[in-house]
């Protein structure tokens, strides 16, 4: 177990120096200058080289990489071109929210998406089925932006029952969270139906319901332990999805997270930011992806982790 | 069987009709069947598959899968008809006064919860008040299993299939249930687990006076275990009465077709072929496979499955290959045909097989194929037959489309099936017959050998009994080799000319049919010889010679193995080990 906490931790390390390495090459090809940015378009050319100087932005592309290397590697992430503060600092100010956004979406992923998919499972082919999965499938097309502008005209401006934005409050966090996990839910509850109607079909449900159990033990006790399984593997890739949706839900509901901090670097050109950014996403992502698969042995104790 | 005060039937089946809606309406899957059970018998429902002998079954539990409906008839259990029952009503009945077990054990438990847990919700559900761990634990000690305690706290899959099917067993008698219905319940099993579960279940039986009703296609099961017997064929029933008398006097033609299909130990004949010369030689091969562990993911143990095996196939012999799960036969026809890496030697019809197993040329795949168990996982379903039975001639660019399509019509015409039915799907034929169009496969490339693993194990008796008549009289007329792999001691002794008997990896015991069967010199063997069910109620069984429990582990460390066993000839080719 520790050996295998330790090489995965290893394996984790090795792709996130590899995203380093792509988000940084990405960015250096990038036709936008940061230092016209900085700059402004009046500047002279005297005063834009000044700056690409300063900066270290002359330099080949290797020897900026090395500099941003070495600097993470001792725990600097670098400052930002625009705001003149550390990039940690800005991140780190912005985290918990983003954070609490991701809680609060997964949790309605989860309620929303299980529930769902059980009970279409459990009335397959009846009306009520058929009405959850093309809810199920509209819920996975919608646009966010979409979603997030209906429930604030219908939740928010008509009936009164959250705020339209901002942040503070358990009413703050529902609409951003609901807006974030629907897609999701939409997901889980079709995965969740399928492989509820596998397992249903196994021949240990029989003999739970040959024993005599009944209908509510047989579902909770013997048939979601084992149709979970395949989800609990999405969970994880799921945080990489959210990343791209936080930054349009945050700007739309005046969300103070990391994707607004990421959307105003982005139209700036501010390229630490973004690179932190981007870097604590992969950190998220590969955590997430960690602890999915340290969860599974729990629920399947067939599985064995080496 | 002992009653001497008559008393009134504990389950009773009147005029039952169970149907499956269609289109076309309710189609009967079982029509008109009636049938009493008393306490304290055994009652086996005997028949082929679909004869509708397990939707009886779950008919009696109300188990049916949807779209699936008892339509007439009544199931009276005490009197109450348990077809007319509500499904809250019947879960108080279930389980607690008829049981039921599988075929399956290895699916049959619930995978992510221990055993006890398993059993103890199946008797608090029934009973809350009960002390159920504790019942629990003795339901387990009742069926034998060793360390009963340290069980309990185990999950499935770190028990073999016949500890499964034990407590399955536990299961269904924790709460002592009047009637208990056993759906092919050692199908799955290896022979000599057979035994021991069906020993189990009379001893329980008799110690409980459980009425049984045993379902089963294999008419030596029935001989040993039945006091009466109905026999099904197409959801109606042809034939019941004392198992003495069916096998007796078996009054209607499908009984006596069934009985007459069954292979049976002793009649194997004809002479042993005259030494030949060799068409597979075999020498010191093992096959290992790697368990990796530690930081660094490096080899620390190896499954030892096949350890340093040789024997020969001589030409136009079957060679046959027995043992039990896990003994490593089917390991050494995957390293024969390329599709595992081995080491030692592998001359088949001249060609070596080289070590790594997947540089194996064309021409040896040319000379030796394969038939596999399940005819309906080895056929592609969305390509038609007659492609399926040509690809191989494809693939080896040999004719073209219309000499193709002349080879496969002749091929589908020398297994007996219709050269007009080249064009159907796979889906459209029985189990037999795509057999058969695996073994035309097997031929299209006119091999001189052909691995045959397991090939008749998945087929009702009456078909496998004619694909081993269509795989003799393939010998006979075209000179192909067999090496036959079964876990069947009865067939084994109808095909074989010679046979190894393989345990852990190892060969036990080699020599002639004749030798074997009328000669088995090691212990092993001689377990396996009588462990087989023999087909007639009168015969007297010998108490199985047990060995030890527990089966010894595949799994070394590096560097570590198991002792090679010592064949020693003890006359005409017969070898055996040494104890």
């Amino acid at each position: 177990m520790a050996a295998y906490l330790l090489r995965r931790l290893v394996q984790s390390a090795l792709i996130l120096l590899g995203i380093t390495i792509i988000t940084f090459g990405l960015l250096y090809v990038l036709p936008a200058d940061p230092v016209r940015q900085i700059a402004g378009r009046s500047a002279t050319p005297e005063v834009v080289e000044n700056i690409r100087r300063q900066l270290g932005l002359d330099q080949p592309v290797w020897v900026q990489y090395w500099t941003y290397l070495s600097g993470l590697l001792q725990g600097d992430m670098g400052r930002s071109y625009l705001q003149k503060t550390d990039v940690a600092t800005l991140i780190a100010a912005r985290l918990p929210a983003t954070l609490l956004l991701m809680v609060g979406a997964i949790t309605c992923e989860l309620i929303f998406g299980l529930t769902l998919g059980v009970i279409a499972a459990l009335k397959r082919g009846r009306p009520i089925d058929t009405g959850l999965m093309v809810g199920s499938f509209v819920a996975v097309s919608a646009p966010q932006f979409v979603v997030a502008l209906l429930l604030l005209y219908v939740f928010a401006v008509k009936l009164g029952w959250f705020p339209i934005g901002g942040y503070g409050t358990f009413a703050h966090l529902v609409l951003p969270s609901v807006t974030l996990g629907i897609m999701g839910a939409g997901w889980y509850s079709r995965m969740m139906r399928s492989s509820m109607l596998d397992v249903l079909r196994a021949d240990y449900i029989r003999t739970a319901r040959a024993k005599g159990l009944g209908r509510l033990r047989v579902i909770l006790r013997h048939a979601m332990p084992n149709a979970i399984l395949p989800i609990v593997a999405m969970i994880g890739m799921d945080i990489g999805i959210f990343m791209g949706g936080v930054v349009v839900v945050e700007s739309v509901f005046g969300w103070p997270g990391i994707g607004q901090l990421a959307w105003q670097a982005i139209q700036r050109v501010d390229i630490p930011i973004i690179m932190g950014v981007t870097l604590v996403s992969a950190i998220a992502i590969v955590l997430g992806n960690l602890l999915a698969d340290l969860i599974a042995p729990m629920i399947d104790p067939r599985i064995k982790l080496r | 069987m002992n009653a001497s005060v008559p008393r009134g039937p504990v389950l009773s089946v009147t005029d039952l009709t169970v149907s499956v809606g269609t289109e076309t309406g309710p189609r009967p899957l079982v029509s008109g069947l009636s049938f009493d059970l008393f306490a304290g018998e055994t009652l086996c429902i005997a028949g082929e598959s679909g004869s509708g002998k397990s939707i009886t079954s779950l008919a009696a539990m109300a188990l049916l899968p949807p779209g699936v409906r008892v339509t007439g008839g009544s199931i009276r259990l005490d009197g109450r008809d348990l077809a007319k029952l509500s499904e809250r009503r019947m879960q108080a009945i279930r389980g607690a006064r008829i049981a039921m077990i599988f075929q399956e054990p290895m699916t049959s438990l619930n995978p992510v919860l221990t055993i006890g847990t398993q059993l103890s919700e199946a008797i608090r559900s029934h009973d809350p008040g009960a002390n159920a761990q504790a019942l629990a634990l003795a339901a387990l000690k009742s069926v034998r299993l060793s360390q009963p305690e340290a069980r309990m706290r185990q999950y499935p899959h770190e028990l073999s299939g016949g500890m499964r099917q034990r407590v399955m067993i536990a299961m269904a008698l924790a709460l002592k249930p009047e009637v208990l219905i056993a759906d092919e319940p050692t199908t799955a099993l290896d022979v000599t687990v057979q035994r021991e579960v069906l020993d189990l279940l009379r001893d329980l039986q008799r110690d409980t006076g459980t009425a049984i009703i045993l379902i089963t296609h294999d008419m030596g099961v029935v001989a040993e275990m039945a006091d009466r017997v109905v026999v099904m064929k197409s959801g109606c029933m042809v034939e019941t009465g004392p198992v003495r008398d069916i096998f007796a006097r078996p009054a209607e033609a499908y009984t006596q077709a069934l009985l007459a299909a069954v292979p049976r130990m002793g009649d194997g004949s004809g002479p042993v072929p005259a030494p030949a010369e060799t068409i597979a030689r075999i020498e010191d091969i093992s096959v290992r496979y790697d368990i990796r562990g530690g930081l660094l993911g490096r080899v620390t143990h190896r499954v030892h499955a096949v350890e340093e095996v040789s024997f020969e196939i001589r030409m136009g012999e079957t060679f046959s290959l027995v043992g039990e799960s896990g003994c490593g036969k089917s390991t050494i026809a995957r390293a024969m045909t390329g599709l595992v890496p081995h080491q030692g030697l592998i001359n088949l019809a001249g060609h070596v097989v080289p070590e790594d197993g997947l540089s194996a040329g064309p021409a040896l795949r040319r000379d030796v194929q394969m038939v596999f168990q399940d005819p309906a996982a080895a056929l592609n379903p969305r390509k038609r037959v007659g492609d399926l039975v040509a690809e191989p001639l494809v693939i080896h660019r040999i004719g073209d489309a219309a000499s193709r399509r002349e080879r496969v019509r002749a091929l589908f015409d020398r297994v007996g099936l219709s050269p007009d039915q080249i064009d159907r799907y796979p889906h459209e034929f029985s189990g037999g017959q795509r057999q058969r169009i695996c073994i035309a496969r097997a031929l299209a490339l006119e091999p001189r050998l052909i691995i045959a693993d397991e090939s008749v194990s998945a087929l009702d008796v009456s078909v496998q009994a004619r694909v081993l008549d269509l795989l003799a009289e393939l010998k006979a007329d075209l000179g192909i080799s067999y090496l036959f792999i079964s876990h069947d001691m009865a067939v084994v002794e109808n095909i074989s000319d010679r046979i190894a008997v393989m345990y852990l990896g190892q060969i036990v015991e080699t020599g002639s049919r004749a030798q074997i069967f009328g000669n088995p010199q090691h212990p092993y063997t001689r377990r396996l010889i009588e462990a087989v069910p023999i087909p007639d109620p009168t015969h007297q069984r010998p108490a199985l010679s047990r060995m030890s429990d527990d089966v010894r582990s595949p799994v070394w460390p590096v560097g570590a193995g198991p002792a090679k066993v010592a064949l020693s000839d003890i006359g005409g080719g017969h070898r055996v080990a040494s104890a």
